[in-house]
């Protein structure tokens, strides 16, 4: 790993200062994708500044949302009482990322931030309708989510927490890589008081996106039978050593059959 | 450099380190605490997994400058050779390990869900040892060892 220097600041205000201060600075949350790529001298970052001492934990019930600080870990997500009540889909959701302890320092700011194409949560911030919260202002998750790897934040911005509407029913299904259990494919599907919304990760080739004929399928007829009569093609998705377009189109009708019928 | 103080295995530690020193060479070469193991690169094998104020976490996949003013048990840290910890005596009972690299990790791994888990049935513990990876033992006897801890660490 390249030499760095270490910052723990106490606020969003200060962290946001030395970000800005510094020529290549990164913001540190539970180190968990960062790290590795530090180790690997993928990234080469000057300065690293801790959110850790900045106060951005904590899941708050808003009524018709729930609120998560982004450096709530995923953890603390799967075990949320208030989450599995809300927003079971959410709970598993987080319950399901790598291993425990990945989960015991992964944060939702951090993932959403990587917006990393065969990440979990950004699925469910783009089917439920959630809303980024950032230093500066708040963003909604098409807004949000730009790309592979890309997403709409500002060098300086820092996500501070996020707001997902609750559902009447959601699920989530993947088909997780057997080494890192990252979304092969994974398929978020919920039923919300507007209409049905589904979000696929870990297939599309500009990362997290909605899939309108799934949609429209489902919302005529919302049973897994509907889910064979869509045409999945192979066009835009990633073909990789882990599996070819043509099996990412098969694998999203096998889990989206899947997450209909555990809605 | 930076300079940090840490509980480690009920010993206070304090150091001034590069700002970069990963925590499992902290604990490693600075420390002299060599039962924690590296057996990766990719953050997925588990052979350095230790406990941070109580609950299990990657030592090498975290700088020694975030667990500055925290509490760190390693498999130092749990009991030794006259007064093994429970989970210790219960893979030594079922045959747990072969070469015993991955054991520190699995056993700091396996404490961790024992002690925080409501249902550590087989199914969970299985899920709960996912992050950590033996290369020997075909996983069964690990699992029937934290099978048998469940109980006498109930104790
Ligand atoms: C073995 C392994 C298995 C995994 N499996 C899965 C999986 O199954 N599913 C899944 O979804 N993920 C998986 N992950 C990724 C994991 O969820 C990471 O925790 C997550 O992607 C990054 O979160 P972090 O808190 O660790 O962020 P960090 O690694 O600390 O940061 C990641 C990036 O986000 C930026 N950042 C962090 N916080 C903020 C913020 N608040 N505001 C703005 N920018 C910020 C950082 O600057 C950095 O660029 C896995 C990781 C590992 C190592
Ligand atoms: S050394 Fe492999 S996960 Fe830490
Ligand atoms: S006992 Fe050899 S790697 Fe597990």
């Amino acid at each position: 790993m390249y030499e760095t220097r270490y910052t723990r600041p106490s606020s969003t205000g200060e962290a946001a200062e030395i970000i800005s201060a510094a020529d290549e600075g990164k913001l540190l949350a539970g180190g968990m994708t960062l790290i590795p790529t530090m180790k690997q001298r993928l990234a080469a970052p000057d300065c690293l500044v801790d959110l850790a001492g900045c106060g951005l934990g904590g899941i708050t019930d808003e009524g018709s949302s729930i609120r998560i600080g982004a450096m709530t870990t995923h953890a603390e997500v799967e075990l949320s009482g208030m989450v599995q009540s809300a927003i079971p889909a959410v709970a598993s959701l987080a319950g399901g990322i790598g291993d425990r302890q990945v989960r015991n320092c992964g944060t939702i700011g951090g993932s959403l931030a990587n917006n990393d194409p065969s990440a979990c949560y950004p699925a469910a911030v783009l089917a439920l309708g959630g809303t980024v919260h950032t230093s500066t202002r708040s963003l909604t998750a098409p807004e949000f989510f730009s790309g592979m790897f890309e997403t709409a934040l500002k060098d300086d911005e820092i996500i501070v927490a996020v707001s997902l509407p609750k559902p009447v029913r959601a699920a989530y299904v993947k088909f997780p890589n057997p080494a890192s259990r990252y979304a092969m494919v994974g398929v978020f599907v919920a039923v919300m008081d507007g209409g049905i919304t589904v979000a696929i990760t870990g297939a599309g080739q500009d990362g997290v996106y909605r899939h309108d004929d799934l949609e429209a399928a489902l919302t005529a007829d919302f049973s897994p039978e509907a889910v064979d009569r869509v045409t999945f093609s192979a066009d835009g998705l990633l073909s990789d050593i882990h599996a070819s377009a043509d099996y990412r189109a098969s694998l999203i009708r096998a889990m989206a059959k899947r997450a209909v019928a555990a809605c | 450099m930076i300079s940090i103080t840490m509980t480690i295995n009920g010993q206070s530690v304090r150091a001034d380190i590069p700002d970069n020193t990963l925590l499992v060479d902290f604990i490693r070469e600075h420390q002299g605490l060599t039962g924690t193991h590296v057996g990766c690169d990719t953050s997925q094998c588990g052979a350095c997994v230790i406990h941070i104020d109580g609950r299990s976490v990657k030592s090498c996949t975290m700088l020694a400058a975030q667990a500055n003013g925290r509490a760190l048990t390693t498999i130092e840290g749990i009991g030794d050779a006259q007064n093994l910890h429970p989970m210790q005596q219960a893979f030594h009972d079922n045959h747990g390990l072969q070469c015993g690299f991955c054991t520190p990790g699995m056993i700091m791994s396996a404490i961790d869900f024992v002690d925080n888990s409501d249902n550590p049935d087989e199914a969970a513990i299985r899920d709960a040892l996912e992050g950590n990876i033996c290369r020997c033992t075909g996983y069964h006897n690990i699992v029937k060892a934290v099978q048998a801890a469940v109980p006498k660490m109930d104790q």
